[in-house]
């Protein structure tokens, strides 16, 4: 009650600290927020169409081979070879699966091929997929703009900027070539777009099975696409299906480690703005509270006569934080959403979609203002330990 | 308790330091005891010690040695906790600024002590603090900040919140040096009133002969001693 009166009567002060914190919660929250989102947007642009781990057969890497003189070293070229199978890979699919944070496991044969109608030939990837599985690992559907992600026989979904190349549209015929000389006329059930056009003229999704024999593979599957449930632990979760597997495993975070390192560069940014931030508002409620306590000297120093402890009074002071900091982090956890809000409807893409979404979350919010609550409280400390130390004698002296 | 002295100092000493290898003894032994229930002028000139002294009974500073009882409870002043605890059951404080918190209105300021010492407030206590300030003369203004009362009524204020905790012994220094006569007047008579109807014993530094010759006992300190009591 104390504080509150005391608070209330250095009115002026009380606001203007207010709005200091009010606007140093709100920018912390819109800025982590945002940059939250930007990374969100990122990782899924990124990974979207990308499984988290890839298991790939050995390859024969190019190697260097000391003569048995020892005098010379002779590098031996990887010879341009035909496609190699994962080995066992149907005994390594359970493994895989069993490995704690795997949540879909979808093998694949892929290798180049020509897409060829008439006569233009275009050059692509062809990529042979259990569907169900594959659906697990990326949400084909959500990208497709026509037909259905569904492969079956000769079905074939491709992108839609090959579709445009070749003047290709639902229920069409296609010749599909491979490098194994082998070829295939297969039906374009779906077309999709990923957002990427080197993608979207590249991809050519088939069943499996067609292209394991399209590709030679026979049974054979040339990659494994695995998905986890927690994205920043792929790593660790590769080396584990590795150390089970013995084959090679590669996480996101290994193919794309500048991502990762602009990522993180992100967060490091975040974190230093947010820590000036909060030292901004731990010196703004230190000095209006240091001031305060010079001023009411007189009342500290009468309130002690009365047998208030000195405990007593370092909690007026300290409630005086901890009011500050609770009602900022209040009013400022607004002002953020709002900034967020803002942020989202101004800021859009060139066709009015929005660019991304700040991701405003509850643990964000609560942190915040959690974060907000202990600095005012901290930030009270030093004030409010001067004015428990004050001598009353001396507050009472000078009338 | 009820034949204990409500103070008795023996010996009191005390002296400053004034961050010179220099010492001021201000006060050299005193020795005084209060009755309950007595009302008793401290008078001197100035810088004899007046407030000096009652600062130590007040327990608001220590003294260099001797003894201090308050109460029938001889004081070590080393309990923080037990010396705040026994200021705020024990002694009333008058002071010659009145000293109000400006926060808060007439009322409130006078439930401040009762607030303290339980921690909480209810409306028993406001209803007292309303009593308290009726007898005052001041029931229209109790709902009023300090800074809207005259300075007799800030000081009739003081007084009742010097007293609602009912404590045996109130300390004033020169609690009417800074009104007119007629508001002196007043005041003092509010504290005489008490002082006989409730038993409250006072001590009161003054200035002013006209009212010590109105107390029961007049205690005269000169240069740090008692000289007549
Ligand atoms: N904190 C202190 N440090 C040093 N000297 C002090 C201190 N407090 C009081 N004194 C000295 O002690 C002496 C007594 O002071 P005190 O205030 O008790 O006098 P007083 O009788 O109340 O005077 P007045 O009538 O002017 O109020 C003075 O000489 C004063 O200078
Ligand atoms: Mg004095």
């Amino acid at each position: 009650m104390v504080a509150l009166r005391f608070l209330r009567e250095g009115r002026m002060q009380t606001a203007l600290i207010l709005a200091g914190i009010s606007a140093g919660v709100a920018v912390s929250i819109f800025l982590a927020a945002l940059i939250a989102g930007l990374q969100s947007s990122i990782i899924v642009r990124t990974l979207g169409t990308q499984a988290h781990v890839v298991m790939r057969p050995p390859e024969e890497r190019t190697r260097t081979v000391l003569e048995p003189s020892g005098a010379a070293a002779r590098t031996v070229q990887t010879r341009a070879q035909r496609l190699r199978s994962i080995d066992q890979w149907q005994a390594m699919i359970p493994l895989i699966e069993a490995v704690p944070g795997v949540v879909a496991v979808s093998p694949m044969a892929s290798g180049p091929a020509f897409a060829v109608r008439g006569d233009a030939s275009k050059s692509v990837a062809l990529l042979g997929v259990d569907t169900a599985r594959f659906l697990r690992i990326v949400r084909m559907a959500d990208y497709m703009v026509q037909g259905r992600f569904a492969l079956q026989g000769t079905d074939a979904v491709i992108g839609l900027d090959l579709a445009k190349d070749l003047g290709l549209a639902l229920g069409d015929k296609l010749r599909i070539r491979s490098a194994e000389d082998r070829d295939e006329v297969v039906t374009v059930t779906g077309i999709f777009d990923v957002g990427a056009r080197d993608l979207n003229r590249r991809w050519v999704f088939i069943a499996i099975k067609l292209a394991q024999n399209l590709l030679d593979l026979a049974g054979g599957v040339s990659n494994i696409d695995i998905r986890v449930d927690r994205l920043f632990e792929a790593e660790a979760i590769a080396r584990r299906i590795e150390g089970r597997t013995g084959a090679l495993a590669e996480s996101w975070m290994q193919t794309n480690a500048q991502l990762l390192a602009a990522l993180s560069n992100q967060t490091l940014t975040n974190r230093l703005i947010r820590g000036f931030v909060v030292l901004i508002v731990a010196l703004g409620i230190a000095s209006v509270l240091v001031v305060s306590v010079v001023q009411k000297s007189r009342e500290i120093g009468i309130l002690r006569a009365m047998g208030a402890s000195r405990r007593a009074i370092l909690g007026v002071f300290l409630l005086q934080g901890a009011i500050l900091g609770a009602l900022g982090a209040g009013l400022g956890a607004l002002g953020g959403l709002a900034l967020a809000r803002a942020f989202a409807r101004v800021f859009r893409n060139p066709d009015g979609t929005v660019l991304f979404r700040p991701e405003v979350t509850v643990e964000l919010v609560a942190g915040t203002a959690a974060v907000a609550l202990a600095v005012g409280v901290l930030a009270a400390a030093i004030p409010a330990r001067r004015a428990a130390s004050l001598d009353p004698v001396e507050a009472i002296r000078h009338g | 308790m009820a034949d204990t002295p409500v103070l008795r100092l023996a010996q009191v000493r005390k002296s400053y330091n004034l961050g010179t290898p220099i010492e001021v003894e201000v006060l050299h032994g005193i020795d005084l005891t209060l009755a309950r229930g007595e009302f008793a002028a401290l008078i001197g000139p100035s810088g004899s010690g007046k407030s000096t002294l009652l600062n130590i009974v007040g327990l608001l500073e220590r003294p260099t040695s001797g003894v201090v009882e308050l109460d029938g409870q001889t004081v070590h002043g080393d309990d923080e906790a037990s010396v705040t605890a026994l200021r705020g059951r024990s002694l009333g404080f008058v002071f010659q600024f009145h000293h109000l918190i400006p926060a808060f209105t007439a009322v409130e300021n006078v439930m401040m002590p009762r607030i303290i010492g339980a921690g909480r407030a209810d409306a028993a206590m406001r209803a007292e603090a309303l009593a308290l300030l009726e007898r005052m003369g001041l029931r229209e203004h109790a709902h009023k900040p300090p800074r809207a009362l005259s300075g007799g009524q800030q000081q009739r204020v003081a007084i009742a919140r010097a007293l609602v905790r009912r404590p045996p012994l109130v300390l004033a220094d020169e609690p009417t040096g800074n009104l007119d006569t007629k508001s002196a007047d007043e005041a003092f008579a509010l504290m005489r009133e008490f002082n006989r109807n409730q038993a409250v014993a006072f001590l009161l530094v003054t200035h002013d002969p006209r009212l010590a010759s109105r107390c029961d006992r007049v205690i005269e300190l000169l240069d740090g001693r008692v000289v007549s009591a």
